[in-house]
């Protein structure tokens, strides 16, 4: 959706009601922040209710895309759409403990198959059987 | 064994395209020099998190890559120069959530916390030196803060 030579490109596909965002490879700050625009228009124009961001592609999560994915969670929720983040790599995710980014209200998943199960559960929460409990 | 010339770097810091090269340069350097996948990822996070403030709050500068030798082995040093504003209070610069832009302020914390060594040169007014490096095969440095 966004190439540039040298660095990562971010395509988009619609699945029914969910869209999937697939991170690949070094982005630069400035894709993700379009892509952070132009997800919330499409939301809204496609009138999707989920959103799967695969990062299994992604060799880092720094704070700035640590705050990207949490603020296009954020403005998902806001015109009503889910958003689950996909795919990421467990050396990301032990370097982000220790960065300190504990990203609360982003909901991750093992992977995109995980993710869209997760997203084609009721929204209404539930701490039974093979619901994932929310943490705080 | 890995040579020195592959790994040396002056790497200018100017753009979102040079973060890239930052990363991509970390990366291969750390891994040159035998780190683990889960020890390069740090040091390509702290790396990130350092040449962006170089960027965003010295108004750019430069990454200089030098791979280092002690005693109990192998390391990478990364020096983040910039002749900006510099940090007038740098006890709360590093502390976990400040920032004076529109940041998570986790950067310079964080990236403290992902590396063996760290120091900060900064005068106010002519700009700040930040200083990193981590050693292969080392276990994470006692933490001192709380
Ligand atoms: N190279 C620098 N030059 C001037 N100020 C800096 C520099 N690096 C960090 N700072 C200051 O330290 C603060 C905290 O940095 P950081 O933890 O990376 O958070 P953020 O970048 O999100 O603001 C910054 O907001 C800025 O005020
Ligand atoms: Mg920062």
């Amino acid at each position: 959706m966004y190439p540039r030579p040298g660095a990562g490109h971010v395509p988009v596909l619609r699945l029914g009601d969910i869209l999937l965002v697939t991170l690949q490879g070094d982005l630069y700050d400035s894709t993700a922040q379009q892509l952070q625009q132009d997800l919330s228009e499409t939301i809204v124009s496609a009138g999707v209710t989920g959103v799967v961001i695969d990062i299994s592609g992604v060799e880092i999560v720094d704070s700035f895309l640590g705050r990207v994915l949490a603020e296009i969670a954020a403005q998902a929720s806001l015109l009503a759409a889910r958003t689950v983040v996909a795919g990421m790599r467990p050396a990301v995710a032990i370097t982000l403990v220790e960065l300190g980014l504990t990203l609360p209200g982003l909901r991750t998943a093992l992977d995109t198959q995980a993710a869209m199960a997760l997203l084609e559960q009721p929204v209404v929460l539930s701490h039974a059987g093979g619901t994932r409990r929310e943490r705080a | 064994m890995s040579t020195a010339s592959e790994i040396e770097a002056c790497l200018p810091i100017r753009s979102d395209m040079d973060l890239v090269w930052v990363r991509q340069h970390v990366r291969q350097a750390a891994a040159l020099l035998g780190f683990g996948l889960v020890d390069q990822t740090k040091l390509v996070t702290a790396a990130s998190e350092l040449a962006r403030n170089t960027l965003v709050h010295g108004g750019g500068g430069q990454m200089d890559v030098a791979p280092v030798t002690a005693g109990f082995g192998r390391g990478l040093r990364l020096t983040f120069s910039d002749s900006g504003p510099g940090i007038a209070d740098l006890d709360r610069a590093l502390s976990d959530g400040y920032t004076s832009g529109d940041g998570l302020g986790m950067g310079l914390g964080g990236a403290r916390r992902l590396v063996h060594e760290f120091e900060v040169e900064s005068t106010e007014g002519a700009g700040t030196t930040v200083r990193v490096t981590s050693w292969v095969n080392r276990p994470p440095r006692v933490r001192e803060e709380g």
